[in-house]
């Protein structure tokens, strides 16, 4: 045995490994920072009426309510919009033509709606919507948002129905359960950890979107439940209030970049969770 | 408990001929079977029947499992699959493309090599196929299923936690699950896919003696790997090579006197 060998193996091992934890501190460090950053101007402004007053005017005094809600009406809209036909699509690709023409056709297609900059997409929604209604609007804003979904849905529906093994399928099959009620009752209910865990992401993606909204819900100042009319938005609350001269606003856009963080945060944490407990089992 | 194989010599037979007795339950005629282009089944013709169990035997990708999804039509899945020829069950096709494949699996069960419980509580499991196609009140579907179980050789084991995930049961109790739960929908014939293969030798001994018992009510027919195995539940045996049926008949006589010599090197131990 070549000892030198085995020290030169056992250098460059160590090397390769110092550079990987270096990368990871690297990484880890900017998600830290800002995380840290998020907590230190954002926590002290944190108070009960962050949630229930309005984004107030230049140099008052307020909260974020209309902004919250109308980030809850678009993003539930956006998910009651998405998630049905992404889920549909994953079913029809996973389950009926998995192996057929069109579901890569359909692949391909969804994978670049998934990596398309949603400020395309915004354009595309100001167009085929925006215009023709002549004017910016919560429903425009939850069209873009469903759309952005939509791809999401797809990809983790077919991945996750995919995970099935055939086996519980040709177990379903062998009592003489036809295919429909087999998806219904037996292949959606193994992979239902990881359909929640898609529409958890779906929604953490979505929820954070700017660029997309300013073309379609806008903003707006005042409480508005009306999906005819532009929407406040949290993101666009942020994006208006950060860009501004005033100490409020942008004490506000911080507060409000914190609760979409601490959100986000914590559906990532459950869908963890709900695909720790799928893989336990 | 002594494990069945080592009480039972390897090549004895297990249940003497009674040839008078046979009723004919599925018959095949000339079956061949293609996945796409290749031809993996050749013009095999057989005879399984009522109350006995045959087993299928033979080297790997000889085609014996194969053989057994034609049986069912499982292999209606996958597309580019197919058989021709003709496979009678009790006198019809069951080839026939305007069959229903969904009623036909109802009266021929299928227990796979892996235990494949769904995704539910072991009474769910079970009630969920005899729900399919019976309408039952509650009470008398909890006295199907409590049958299942006691056919399954399950009941005394889960009859406590009937509420517990399906899952959560051994390798060994899973299959047996699995057995309960073909039962359950009454069939007329079980088809055994190598059913102990992920089972360790006492499970398997269980699983071994409720075949043998089944056999009074189903026609059982297995696919194994295991010759002793073979021996030592079935019947009849069918041996297959390369996607031929080589050689068929009482198993106590293919295991002591075979009448092909690919037959005698396979059961002697020289290949496969």
């Amino acid at each position: 045995m070549d000892s030198s060998l085995y020290a030169s193996r056992r250098r460059r091992n160590a090397l390769a490994s110092a550079a990987s934890y270096a990368a990871t501190l690297v990484g880890l460090a900017w998600l830290a920072l800002i995380l840290g950053v998020l907590f230190w101007r954002g926590f002290g402004g944190l108070s009960l009426r962050v949630f229930t007053e309005m984004t107030p005017p230049p140099g008052a005094v307020g909260g974020l309510l209309n902004a919250i809600v109308g980030s809850l009406i678009m993003t539930t809209l956006a998910l009651l919009i998405g998630a049905p036909i992404g889920i549909l699509a994953g079913t029809y690709m996973a389950e009926y033509g998995r192996h057929g023409h069109l579901t890569s056709i359909v692949r391909f297609i969804n994978d670049i709606l998934l990596s398309a900059p949603s400020i395309v997409v915004g354009l595309f929604i100001y167009e085929v919507l925006v215009r023709p209604m002549g004017h910016f609007s919560g429903i425009a804003g939850a069209v873009v948002l469903g759309v952005l979904v939509l791809p999401v849905m797809v990809r983790t529906t077919e991945d996750m129905l995919t995970l099935v093994p055939d086996t519980l399928r040709e177990a379903a099959a062998s009592i003489g359960l036809p295919r429909s009620l087999m998806i219904r009752r037996i292949a959606y209910r193994a992979a239902r950890a990881g359909i929640i865990t898609g529409i958890l992401l779906a929604v953490a993606r979505v929820s954070g979107e700017t660029a997309p909204l300013l073309f379609t819900s806008l903003n707006n100042q005042f409480y508005s439940t009306n999906l005819n009319a532009p929407m406040a938005s949290l993101p666009s609350a942020i994006f208006q209030f950060a860009l501004s001269p005033y100490k409020e606003w942008q004490d506000l856009a911080w507060t409000g970049a914190l609760i979409i963080k601490l959100a986000v945060l914590a559906m990532s944490i459950v869908a963890r969770a709900l695909t720790g407990s799928r893989k336990a089992s | 408990m002594t494990m069945a194989s080592a009480t039972t010599p390897p090549f004895a037979a297990a249940h003497p001929p009674d040839n008078a007795m046979l009723r004919e339950k599925i018959a095949l005629r000339n079956l061949d079977f293609y996945y796409g282009e290749s031809k993996a089944l050749n013009g095999i013709s057989l005879s399984l029947y009522a109350n006995k169990a045959t087993a299928f035997i033979g080297p790997s990708g000889c085609g014996k499992s194969t053989l057994l999804r034609v049986l069912n039509r499982m292999y209606d899945l996958y597309p580019g699959q197919r058989a021709e020829g003709q496979v009678l069950f009790e006198g019809k096709d069951i080839l026939d493309p305007g069959l229903d494949v969904n009623l036909l699996r109802a009266r021929i069960g299928m227990v796979f090599q892996k235990p494949t419980p769904f995704p539910m509580t072991i009474y769910e499991n079970i009630a969920f196929g005899i729900r399919l196609y019976e309408k039952l009140p509650k009470s008398e579907l909890d006295g199907r299923v409590e049958q299942a179980l006691q056919r399954g050789a399950l009941w005394s084991e889960v009859k406590d936690k009937l509420n517990a995930n399906g899952l959560s049961l051994s390798g060994g109790q899973q299959q047996r699950l699995c057995i309960a739960r073909t039962v359950a929908v009454r069939p007329e014939v079980i088809l055994f896919d190598e059913p102990c293969s992920a089972l360790d030798p006492i499970s398997t001994a269980r699983i071994e003696e409720l075949i043998d018992e089944l056999k009074t009510d189903y026609t059982i027919v297995i696919v194994t790997h295991n010759m002793q195995q073979a021996a030592r539940v079935s019947d009849k045996t069918a041996f297959m090579y390369l996607g031929e049926l080589i050689e068929f008949g009482d198993t106590d006589r293919i295991f002591t006197s075979p009448s092909d010599r690919r037959t005698q090197d396979y059961i002697t131990g020289r290949f496969g």
